[in-house]
């Protein structure tokens, strides 16, 4: 019998079965930001057990309130930032260098294929699309990560979405996991993990695949998962040269994580996005999806572009193309937050943060920001957002606000006409 | 070992999540006593009050399928445990939320919609003890008369999540095995 990919790295990094269908694996990468791991930190030190498994595999991060907006929120980055020190984490990202943990660890290369990654957060399976497992946990999880190295499961079963055509144009990564979502609901994918195939993932981005990765968990996901390649060897490559002769040999190497042919499934979906629409939420669930004609002219006040979902700078070039020689409507305030100072430096150098300001763009450091409603960018009562995040939960974005979830072009287009809007009228001018 | 037993709390809506347990602007806190007054501050449904009385003597919530998704906030779990809430029963719970009931040596417990549906039907005062070595669930409700009538459920916990509950949580366990 075949393994799926999910399987063979369960199989490499299994520890412990302390029963039937629950296993305890070693971990390759823990990852920690300043909202889940300073109670963990706190609670091993109550107990006498500050220590931490290795160093060089924890990787931290203050990224949901940055800069700290009062005193509780300065505590917590304070106990990141000494406990960083004191167990002299070299990874550990602060003011200046901070970015969202799902965009910025990518980018320093700490995700390879075949690794077990774990996060006190649950958008960690973004880091899936790399062919790694990775999963949200909470904070007792985190705290026996950091201590030892090992995460308890039980064994997912895996669900295979099949994702063919070609993707019209103005419809992008972001469309498709919320049509996919849609489709399976907010349910449908509990401790599952969703494993993309098909040529539309196969030509995707790593950004793409980050995107369609990032929002398994809004169908209940464990994990998402892409079978990593020669794109993703070409992402790696800064990081991983002196390991492999060419990308290609790299690529190569990378087939050992593929599912085989023989691979059992708990559920196959084929998703033709030939004739897939714009897409956008409409309630307080990830899966109340329409098609964006359903909706356009509806009432916003706000346009927040960023976040682990679509904060990268295909997702910045993505909207500026709409932006450019365009102004926000008026009575309609707009935010970009650039997801790490790597894609704020880049859109600089392209010319695309004076796009949004001439727009009339707010430009925020990278932030999670508005998007949980922790810091700049909270809604009042009554206001709509048309978010590029993740989450449109009742009061995720202020209490008593609405968010629609959509793509940066959509927002974009959004943004131009004062109410939500279709992308496609506004691309090529 | 905790205890789990004590009046219900019913809420009966599919796909309760992490934000209505507990909103993200209360995730600055640093101890788990300080988000005890948010319970539930943004649930949306019709009725209910989180500072209502049922609220406040919950000692057990019922509800439906997928509770607790959403974030990773095992806050979602610690506001219960600080509202003396030791016990979710559902049809369902997202991976994570359920993984961090066990973790903190809580318990969520996995019943059919049938036997959910029976939990809905007993009423609205009833309390409930969960024993977790015989796998029974005992409902003790008033009858009309002004008596007392008990029903009784059984359930299957698995051996390593009763295991996580025998040790107090996954941190004593992991401390003592790895």
């Amino acid at each position: 019998m075949g393994k799926t990919i999910t399987e063979k790295i369960f199989e490499t990094h299994l520890r412990d079965t302390p029963s039937p269908g629950n296993v305890v694996l070693g971990i390759d990468v823990v990852m920690c930001h300043e909202i889940t791991t300073p109670i963990a930190i706190t609670d091993l030190m109550e107990r006498g057990m500050d220590r931490v498994f290795d160093p060089a595999r924890i990787k931290a991060v203050i990224d949901h309130v940055t800069p700290s907006k009062d005193s509780k929120t300065a505590t917590q980055a304070k106990i990141l930032r000494d406990w960083a020190a004191r167990h002299n984490i070299k990874d550990f990202f602060d003011i200046g260098a901070n970015g969202v943990c799902h965009a910025l660890f990518p980018e320093k290369g700490f995700i390879r294929p075949g690794y077990t990654v774990i996060m006190g957060d649950s958008h960690t399976c973004t880091h899936g699309a790399f062919g790694a497992f990775a999963a949200g946990i909470g904070t007792t999880d985190l705290e026996v990560g950091i201590l030892k190295g090992v995460c308890a499961f039980k064994l997912p079963e895996t669900m295979r979405i099949n994702i063919i055509g070609a993707l019209p144009a103005g419809v992008y990564a972001k469309d498709v996991i919320l049509h996919i979502i849609k489709t399976l609901t907010v349910n449908g994918a509990t401790n599952k993990v969703i494993e993309f195939t098909g040529p539309v993932v196969d030509n995707m981005s790593m950004e793409s695949r980050m995107t369609l990765c990032n929002m398994a968990i809004e169908a209940g996901g464990t994990c998402g998962v892409c079978l990593p390649d020669r794109v993703t060897a070409e992402y790696l490559w800064p990081f991983i040269k002196d390991e492999y002769p060419t990308i290609d040999a790299a690529a190569d190497a990378f087939t050992r994580w593929h599912s085989d042919p023989d691979a059992r499934y708990a559920a196959s979906l084929t998703v033709d996005v030939s004739k897939l629409a714009p897409q956008i939420t409409f309630g307080y669930k990830p899966d109340q999806v329409k098609d964006v004609t359903e909706m356009v002219g509806t009432r916003i006040d706000q346009v927040y572009i960023g976040s682990c979902t679509n904060g990268r700078i295909e997702d910045l070039r993505e909207a500026a193309g709409i932006l450019k020689n365009r102004r926000l409507a008026s009575g309609v305030r707009g935010i970009l937050s650039p997801a790490t100072p790597a894609v704020y430096a880049q859109a600089m150098t392209e010319g695309i943060i004076n796009i949004f300001m001439n727009a009339g763009f707010c430009v925020t450091n990278p932030t999670c920001g508005a998007c949980l409603g922790m810091s700049n960018g909270v809604l009042a009562a009554g206001e709509a957002c048309a978010s590029t995040t993740n989450r449109n939960f009742n009061g995720r974005m202020g209490k008593g606000g609405m968010v629609h979830l959509m793509s940066p072009a959509t927002a974009a287009a959004t943004a131009v006409a004062g109410h939500i809007a279709d992308p496609r009228p506004y691309m090529n001018g | 070992m905790k205890e789990f037993s004590g009046p219900a709390l019913f809420l009966d809506r599919n796909d309760i999540n992490t934000d209505e347990i507990i909103p993200a602007k209360y995730l600055t806190e640093i101890t788990k006593k300080a988000l005890a007054p948010y319970i539930l501050e943004d649930l949306k449904l019709e009725g209910f009050d989180p500072k209502s009385q049922a609220m406040a003597q919950a000692g057990v919530i019922v509800t439906r399928a997928n509770f607790g998704c959403g974030s990773s906030r095992e806050h979602a779990v610690w506001v219960l445990e600080v509202n003396n809430i030791n016990m979710v029963i559902a049809e369902g719970f997202a991976r994570i939320f359920r993984q961090n009931m066990f973790n903190c040596g809580m318990l969520a417990l996995e019943m059919s919609g049938r036997d959910i549906d029976a939990l809905f039907a007993l009423g609205k005062e009833v309390t409930l003890f969960a024993d977790i070595n015989a796998g029974r669930l005992t409902v003790t409700g008033r009858t009309a008369e002004g008596g007392t009538r008990e029903q009784s459920f059984s359930f299957e916990l698995d051996a390593f999540d009763r295991d996580l509950l025998l040790a107090g949580g996954w941190l004593e366990y992991a401390d003592k095995n790895y």
